[in-house]
């Protein structure tokens, strides 16, 4: 069996360790348009902040590709899948034939049509590279004045890791408030005098002027969108995403996706979506491996889920924030919950974080919670009586 | 590899487990500096429900959510324990949202924390199946 993977971050990564649970023998190729070694994208804010390096961000070991028998090309794009020929070509020219294609290729960032943007020139912050050419435009520019666009998960993260080396740094976001992805306004307006606490400045609800903004440096971190283009080109069904069903396949016969290329029918959000988030990366790689490799493996719980923090402050949520509201703030800390029909759909938690993640299986699982009371709930004592008795005692004998 | 068990009919809510647990896992070698006056940091946790109470630890899952979850690569599987390279840890805490059983925590120094089964930090075999007073906790 021949195996083809475009794409090289987690969900490739998953696709790999799926493929190889099944299947130990088959040859397996990688096409990776970035030249490194599989790094966590989400660990580009540490490294330029200081907080990790380029050896310890590497998602795998050293001797992953080699253990797990792949090659890899890199520093090459994938431009052209025939699907009736069954293969994948390359920039080069070069064709690969697959009996089973992983398309993996993830997202790109967004630049929205703001006039003045090819003429400052402005730096995007997805790709370890564009984490080392920040860093080295931030140590070339003394007293550095950071504009960042977009006050998301991306943007907040950027301004956190340039915090010690920029000498002023202002947010700009068209919403009338921060991390609106994650984040009630309530939460946010929290967040958001934490960081101004560590002198992040706000512009919200405002389009910026970079004619009039005063910036050295100017980063945009508006969203990104998923790569679709080779899946669209080659006739298979995309929306806003490369559509997969819950085994991670295409509209096309042999080829799969995975990841933040892809859209995809949630049973817990009970909606057709991206739900681009690491963890649902490497669930859904995984999957596509292990149906490509003759498994069976169905994956149709993606859910929101966000863990993330900000100069020693930890927001972990999860869910949709729909139903009634039972909430508890103290000295800083939140924690949110909020019930439909007896169960639980999403909540917020910042640093009171304990047990976090039975609350998120609960909202997967869609427990019924009825026999808990709300203050119980929104303690942290849950522990596993959230469960049946049934089920916590196959929990503690597994 | 072994696990622990925990059988609810012999558990006292002594919390013995947790405070040996915590010292074990402190870094120190004296009991008194590592959790006197302190808060302490257990990786295995009484839960008391009604007229029963039982020990939680981590249940070193086949199909573990930490280890897919994690955003640095830092959780790994290695012969049967499933380990946190606390070095590697960025603290984001996506293994906390990922457990479903309450079983990983933030740690002190800013790193995710859990069981290991007391390999990692130089005692060699679970403390709190040792010190457990009415062998509530087993290693089998």
């Amino acid at each position: 069996m021949n195996y083809v993977i475009i794409g090289n971050s987690i969900a490739a990564v998953g696709g790999i360790e799926g493929i190889r649970r099944a299947d130990k023998q088959g040859a397996i190729t990688v096409i990776s348009a970035e030249p490194h070694h599989v790094y966590s994208r989400p660990l580009i804010s540490y490294l330029l902040e200081g907080k990790t390096d380029l050896q310890r961000i590497k998602y795998r070991p050293d001797n992953f590709y080699e253990t797990n028998g792949c090659a890899v090309k890199r520093g090459i794009r994938a431009v052209k899948i025939d699907k009736e020929a069954k293969k994948v070509t390359l920039e080069n020219g070069e064709s690969v034939g697959y009996d089973k294609l992983l398309i993996a290729g993830g997202a790109r960032p967004f630049i929205p049509r703001i006039s003045g943007l090819e003429k400052y020139g402005y730096h995007t912050f997805m790709t370890l590279d564009d984490a080392l050419k920040i860093e080295k435009k931030i140590e070339n520019t003394p007293n550095a004045r950071v504009l960042i666009l977009g006050a998301g998960l991306i943007g907040l993260k950027c301004a956190e890791a340039v915090h010690k080396k920029a000498k002023e740094i202002t947010v700009a976001d068209m919403a009338d408030r921060i991390l609106p992805s994650i984040l009630d306004a309530e939460s946010a307006g929290i967040i958001q005098r934490h960081l101004e606490s560590y002198g992040i400045k706000f512009m919200l609800s405002a389009a910026v002027d970079l004619d009039k903004a005063q910036f050295d440096i100017l980063c945009v971190c508006t969203g990104v969108i998923p790569e679709t283009e080779i899946a669209k080109d080659a006739g298979l069904e995309v929306g806003r995403g490369i559509v997969i069903d819950a085994r991670a396949m295409t509209s096309a016969d042999d080829i799969y996706a995975a990841g933040d290329c892809t859209e995809s029918y949630s049973v817990v959000t009970q909606k057709r979506g991206a739900v681009p988030i690491l963890p649902n990366a490497y669930a859904q790689g995984e999957t596509a491996g292990i149906n490509m490799a003759g498994g069976d493996a169905e994956y149709d719980k993606a859910m929101p889920i966000n863990a993330i923090g900000f100069f020693g402050k930890h927001i972990l949520t999860a869910g949709v924030y729909e139903g009634t509201e039972y909430k508890r703030l103290s000295q800083g800390s939140v924690r949110k919950l909020f019930m439909e029909n007896n169960a639980l759909k999403g909540f917020i938690f910042i640093d009171d974080f304990k047990k976090a993640g039975i609350y998120s299986a609960l909202i997967r699982e869609k427990n019924d919670l009825s026999g808990l009371d709300a203050d119980m709930l929104l303690s942290g004592d849950i522990g596993l009586k959230a469960y049946s008795k049934e089920e916590r005692d196959k929990i503690l004998r597994k | 590899m072994k696990k622990i068990y925990v059988q609810e009919e012999w558990c006292l809510r002594c919390r013995l487990c947790e405070y040996v647990c915590a010292f074990a896992n402190s870094g120190y070698e004296d009991m008194s500096a590592a959790l006197k006056d302190k808060p302490i940091n257990p990786l295995i946790n009484v839960e008391e429900n009604g007229k029963i109470s039982y020990a939680v630890s981590c249940r070193h899952c086949d199909e573990p959510s930490c280890v897919k979850s994690c955003i640095s690569g830092a959780i790994s599987k290695i012969d049967g324990v499933i380990r946190i390279d606390r070095d590697k840890c960025v603290g984001c805490f996506t293994c906390v949202l990922s457990c479903p059983y309450g079983a990983v925590m933030a740690g002190p120094g800013g790193a995710a924390m859990k069981c290991e089964l007391c390999i990692n930090n130089g005692v060699g075999s679970p403390m709190c199946v040792k010190y457990c007073p009415n062998r509530a906790i087993i290693l089998k």
